[in-house]
């Protein structure tokens, strides 16, 4: 299924990016090369292999529920753009998630 | 009783989460203290900075464990994490830390007792483990302002079956699932404060109908109170919508407790591609057979199983029970006060329920503190119900003993001795007052001899006020009733 235009307009709106038209139909190009790349390993009968959700093969890496300092308000708020003395400062966004 | 349309019968499910009471973070060792200066409590790791790498907080594992074992879930042995990818500024990385096709507990239940000796298992889906986002105050004209101290404070997400029935039963199922939180010790259960959050998936259909209706989902029910309402509105809401022959239109509601309706959410269209992929910054959790054994041992015990047991051990009421055993704090300390009396029979097991469902609790609501910051020792209290049951001081005396504990903090048996508050059992000190106030009232005497025995009220009232309140009550009456009968031959 090859990715549309439309396709690169939705993933844009999710990650609030906006394209010029001809961005649009360049990433739609690309995206389907990288598919059809993919597609290849599609071939390959993996219907005895466990899905791989982890390339290393670790488990149960934990910290103890232990506090140390992290920044310095002044330091959290350093590189922002936009802040008042205390908080990071965004464009105005209404309503809940 | 319920207060739609019976001829429809509403399907719920809901979604708890509860805020951990973890010291730090889940992915990062930042602490999770409330209240603090914004922007303070915050590390590379939970600000998104790129190249940090999370690591999973113990506690947040062990604290789920110990909730899903506590509703009967089943332990995945292998759990991995996910990545829900949305866009807001509260949520710095752009994607929130959670589980999704393979959460750690899954598979159990609650009952919630519908009214006396009728129970209702209520399933749970699934519990996963998950980070908070952070908080954005919409309060200024032009900018929205971001505070990201509470990015990264672990929840867990408790998603129940679709088998809730009506606002009460949801109310029920909340109410459980704060008191097993509490008594696990893993969250405050704060609903005003969103230590506990509740969302829920709502449809309705006609009865016998087995197929679902279309759901909305209500959100921002911030008090248990309004988990009820919400619910009847969102209810009756979908029945007028259908027998007015429209549809219901999925989509996410907010509850405003201002107007007490649902509103719809001003929400994008494609709010709900989350687009989850596997995180691959973290690790599986594999958890053993001895892990969860280690866990389960640790657990306290039930809250319905205890109250059972306080309605069985020591024969107070049933009502008293649930009283007592709503938060494990408050259960904890009758069971200490029990602990230091002398003797523990019915009745002064009663007398212990008593003082501690009433005077206890209503400091404990009027000073709106937590049971575990009462002031009084149960070592204390139990020495007052001690003296008491001893007869040293009266029940009346023991409010003002109990009032000056409060503010000194001293034990009563000092505080009986320095105000001078045992109680008078001496007869014959009594028998002199009596004569005293019969020789002082002896229009009231008779009244008395002439039939109208309700004046010995007010013969007790004044032996009590001429002793200050310390006469035995029992002595005062009986020698009263003695005295006054013997001058009627």
């Amino acid at each position: 299924m090859p990715v549309t235009i439309e396709d690169v307009e939705h993933i844009a709106k999710l990650a609030r990016l906006e394209f010029s038209e001809e961005e649009k139909e360049k990433f739609t190009h690309q995206l389907n090369q990288i598919l059809t790349y993919m597609a290849q390993l599609n071939k390959i009968d993996t219907s005895a292999v466990e899905p791989l959700s982890h390339v290393i093969e670790l488990s149960n890496v934990f910290r103890p529920d232990v506090v140390k300092p992290g920044l310095t308000q002044e330091k959290a708020l350093k590189n922002a753009p936009a802040k008042t003395e205390k908080f990071f400062k965004v464009p105005k966004v209404i309503g809940e998630r | 009783m319920a207060m739609w349309d019976q001829r429809y019968e509403p399907v719920i499910g809901l979604e708890v989460h509860a805020q951990l009471l973890t010291q730090s973070k889940a992915f990062c060792s930042c602490s999770t203290k409330f209240g603090q200066d914004p922007n303070s409590n915050v590390c590379p790791v939970c600000l998104g900075m790129p190249g940090v790498l999370p690591v999973l907080n113990l506690s947040l594992v062990e604290f789920i464990l110990r909730m899903g074992l506590a509703t009967h879930c089943s332990v995945a042995p292998r759990s991995t994490f996910a990545r829900k990818n949305y866009f807001y500024p509260d949520l710095p990385k752009g994607y929130q830390i959670s589980q999704y096709e393979e959460p750690i507990c899954h598979g159990g239940y609650v009952e919630v007792e519908l009214e006396e000796g009728r129970w209702k298992r209520i399933g749970i889906t699934r519990i996963h483990m998950e980070e908070d986002a952070g908080k954005s105050i919409h309060d200024l004209d032009v900018d929205t302002l971001v505070d990201v101290n509470r990015c990264g404070v672990p929840l867990i997400e408790i998603v129940s079956e679709p088998d809730i029935r009506s606002p009460r039963e949801a109310y029920l199922y909340v109410h459980k699932i704060r008191q097993i939180v509490t008594y696990l010790g893993i969250c405050d259960g704060n609903m005003e404060e969103g230590s506990l959050r509740c969302d829920a998936n709502v449809s309705v259909r006609l009865k016998g109908e087995t197929k679902f209706g279309t759901k909305t989902e209500v959100k921002n029910m911030n008090s248990f109170r309004f988990v009820e309402k919400a619910l009847e509105y969102e209810i009756n809401r979908q029945i007028d919508l259908l027998e007015s022959g429209e549809q219901v239109v999925q989509e996410t509601l907010l509850w405003d407790a201002g107007q007490g309706i649902v509103l719809p959410m001003r929400s994008k269209e494609e709010a709900h591609d989350y687009r989850y992929f596997p995180e691959p910054d973290l690790v599986p959790v594999v958890v053993t057979q001895e892990w969860t054994d280690r866990i389960k041992e640790t657990l306290p015990e039930d809250p319905t199983e205890r109250r059972n047991r306080f309605v069985a051990e020591y024969n107070i009421p049933k009502y008293d029970a649930d009283i007592l055993t709503s938060e494990k704090a408050l259960a904890d300390y009758f069971e200490a006060v029990i602990r230091g009396l002398k003797t523990k029979s019915e009745e002064n097991c009663k007398l212990a329920s008593n003082w501690t469902m009433g005077d206890v609790l209503r400091v404990i609501n009027t000073e709106k503190i937590a049971v575990s910051d009462f002031p009084l020792p149960p070592a204390h209290l139990a020495e007052m119900l001690n003296l008491i049951i001893g007869g040293t001081i009266s029940g009346k005396i023991a409010k003002d003993v109990f009032e000056d504990m409060l503010k000194t903090r001293e034990s009563p048996k000092v505080i009986v001795e320095k105000k001078g508050l045992v109680q008078v059992s001496d007869i014959a000190a009594i028998e002199t007052i009596v004569d005293e106030i019969l020789a002082k009232n002896r229009q009231q005497v008779e009244s008395y001899l002439s039939g109208k025995t309700q004046v010995l009220g007010f013969f007790v009232g004044e032996t009590m006020k001429a002793t200050k309140g310390r006469a035995n009550p029992k002595i005062v009456n009986e020698l009263l009733r003695k005295k006054l009968e013997g001058r009627k031959e």
